[in-house]
């Protein structure tokens, strides 16, 4: 099986605290918080590479980002993808959902046939959970999001299950398709240093946007639909009461503030 | 009325499952309803289904001018590409200048291919819309990672397209002029873009769930590890509430995504909230609304959350929580006489 990975690279969510917005232009400030795979991307390779483990087949980590994070995608190689494809391009930078999918999608099919691309449900710094719908979309093939199961049955179709809201259900398609997963799906592999010295002789790839069949137009802010007006601070802003005392006399405070509101009856 | 085009139209995307309306769709027409106060402008209800004919009536006195029903046995279960195909057609066959979605599980997924059918932008997980007198949408996200709102617009694209979190909206009153109802084209050309459904089991609503709570307690990522997530669901039995988390505890695997409280995971309306190791980013609070008493553990005194809460307990809520639980635990002083 033919598998494609979106990965993303994300400022580490553990140290998110420590960014700030430049409210004039919107882009975050990273000062020294470092870069990371998306954590449910990691699910998704790890899928991936589980289906290679059993049914045989190619694992290809995709990602469009800039390439100093390079160093920080090829975690994907140590674990288990067969090869890293990076999209840098500074014409690439400032694209909307619609934008980057088009260009993730141009690669996919750039890159040959595929089987199945993979992408984690969310990203923890925009997450709007709208790019593997639009990347099948750009590729023409369906796709399922939530997923927290996926095999293959023995005719080749893929199985999946996929939880939502609404509830649960079992699906049976036919390749290509895209899937999104959710962290339910699996516990990603413990990376060891064996993993990663075995992962240096893998290939990566570097491609930019010549080496695609993209149009400017296509790409970047002038490919994305959506502008941001501005960013304002919201209204409600109201300072707490703090209350004083050691852990016990704070606690001690509010259970009995609790109770007076009714909050505890017995 | 002269100045404007006589049809000017909001659509929403009235998702139901097994004929049942999603709650979102209330809310949705009922802002639709607002926006489209000026001359002019007409609010339809996009319905795809079969036999949805009750649903329709559901529909009809919720503030919508027009339901347009697409009814057909190939539509019965979403299945992306059945949909994405029926709502397609009728967007470039009515060219309506909005279409809004619920932030749901389907709404994300055929808002997302819709507007990469069409080519035009769509903003996730909106929590306000506002429409200019020139017809353009503003939809207000909160800005990732920090405490700011964006107002993002659509400005040479059309539709303009937003999904919008559940929760968020009023639901409108149920005696508005009764909608007309039109038939629109349902057929399925071909079936690209389809799975089959093998199977399919509703979610149980659990009346404990967490968009009905009382009492909501939320643990943030300061809660430090997975065995100390006991002391957040103690707490919340102990107030008779239930659990919450924002993201990152959610990332790192401590609680099921099920229980994620903000933009892109539920909105809760709590008469109290207690945010245990919470740093009140916009995402997680958008989330919270109509509280009446809210209040904050955090060991960070410059922590974001207190600035939106009423009471603040600063400190280790390794400490806190247990001392609060004892103290709710005990009988009341005096209360039996």
């Amino acid at each position: 099986m033919e598998m494609i990975v979106c990965i993303k690279p994300v400022p580490d969510p553990k140290q998110a605290g420590k960014m700030t917005i430049d409210r004039e232009t919107g882009t975050m400030i990273r000062r020294d918080v470092p870069s990371v795979i998306n954590p449910l991307d990691r699910h998704a390779l790890e899928a991936s590479v589980r289906i290679r483990e059993r049914h045989g087949g190619r694992v290809t980590a995709l990602s469009m980002a800039p390439d100093d994070v390079l160093p920080v995608l090829k975690e994907s190689l140590a674990r288990g993808a067969d090869r890293l494809v990076l999209l840098s391009d500074r014409r690439f930078a400032g694209g909307d959902t619609l934008a980057t999918a088009c260009v993730i999608a141009a690669a996919v099919g750039h890159l040959g046939t595929f089987d199945l691309v993979m992408c984690g449900d969310e990203t923890t710094d925009s997450g709007t959970a709208q790019v593997s719908a639009q990347i099948a979309e750009f590729l023409d093939v369906p796709n399922i999001m939530h997923v927290d199961d996926c095999g293959v049955s023995p005719d080749g179709d893929l199985r999946l299950h996929s939880r939502n809201e609404e509830g649960a259900f079992t699906a049976e398609g036919q390749t290509p398709m895209v899937v999104s997963v959710t962290a339910d799906i699996n516990e990603p592999r413990y990376v060891t240093l064996m993993d990663v010295l075995d992962s240096e002789g893998k290939e990566v790839l570097i491609l930019s946007a010549d080496d695609l069949p993209l149009e400017e137009s296509w790409i970047g802010l002038e490919g994305s639909p959506t502008r941001v007006l501005e960013l304002f601070e919201p209204e409600r802003k109201s300072r707490a009461e703090m209350l004083s005392g050691t852990p016990a006399e704070q606690a001690a405070v509010l259970a009995d503030r609790l109770r007076r509101l009714g909050f505890r009856n017995g | 009325m002269a100045n404007r085009q006589p049809e000017s139209r909001i659509w929403i995307f009235a998702e139901q499952r097994s004929g049942q309306p999603a709650d979102v769709v209330f809310e949705l027409l009922g802002k639709a309803r607002l926006l489209a106060a000026a001359p002019g402008w007409k609010v339809g209800a996009l319905l795809i289904g079969h036999n949805v004919s009750g649903t329709a009536a559901l529909l009809e006195n919720r503030g919508a001018d027009e339901i347009l029903v697409a009814d057909n046995p190939g539509l019965e279960d979403y299945r992306g590409g059945n949909y994405l195909a029926v709502v397609d057609r009728a967007v470039r066959n009515y060219q309506p200048d909005v279409v809004l979605f619920g932030a749901t599980a389907m709404g994300v997924d055929l808002a997302s291919r819709l507007a990469a059918r069409l080519r035009t932008g769509l903003s996730a997980h909106c929590i306000d819309l506002e429409l200019n007198e020139k017809g353009e949408l503003a939809a207000v996200i909160p800005w990732p990672g920090g405490d700011f709102l964006g107002r993002i617009v659509c400005p040479r694209h059309r539709p303009q397209m937003a999904t919008v979190s559940p929760g968020i909206f009023d639901v409108p009153r149920s005696d508005f002029p009764e909608a007309e109802v039109l038939t629109i084209d349902g057929a399925l050309n071909s079936d690209r873009g389809f799975y089959r459904i093998l199977e399919k089991k509703p979610e149980e609503r659990k009346p404990g769930d967490l968009e009905n709570a009382r009492v909501v307690v939320v643990g943030g990522y300061g809660i430090g590890a997975r065995e100390n997530w006991a002391l957040v669901e103690e707490l919340a039995s102990v107030l008779g509430g239930v659990a919450g988390a924002t993201r990152p505890p959610v990332d790192e695997g401590w609680v099921n995504a099920d229980l994620m409280v903000g933009q892109s995971g539920r909105t809760v309306h709590p008469r109290l909230y207690i945010g245990v190791g919470v740093s009140g980013h916009l995402h997680h609070l958008v989330g919270v609304k109509g509280t009446e008493l809210k209040v904050a553990v955090n060991q960070d005194t410059r922590a974001a959350i207190f600035d939106h809460c009423d009471l603040g307990l600063a400190g280790d809520y390794r400490e806190i929580i247990p001392a609060l639980i004892a103290a709710l635990k005990e009988p009341r002083a005096g209360g039996d006489l």
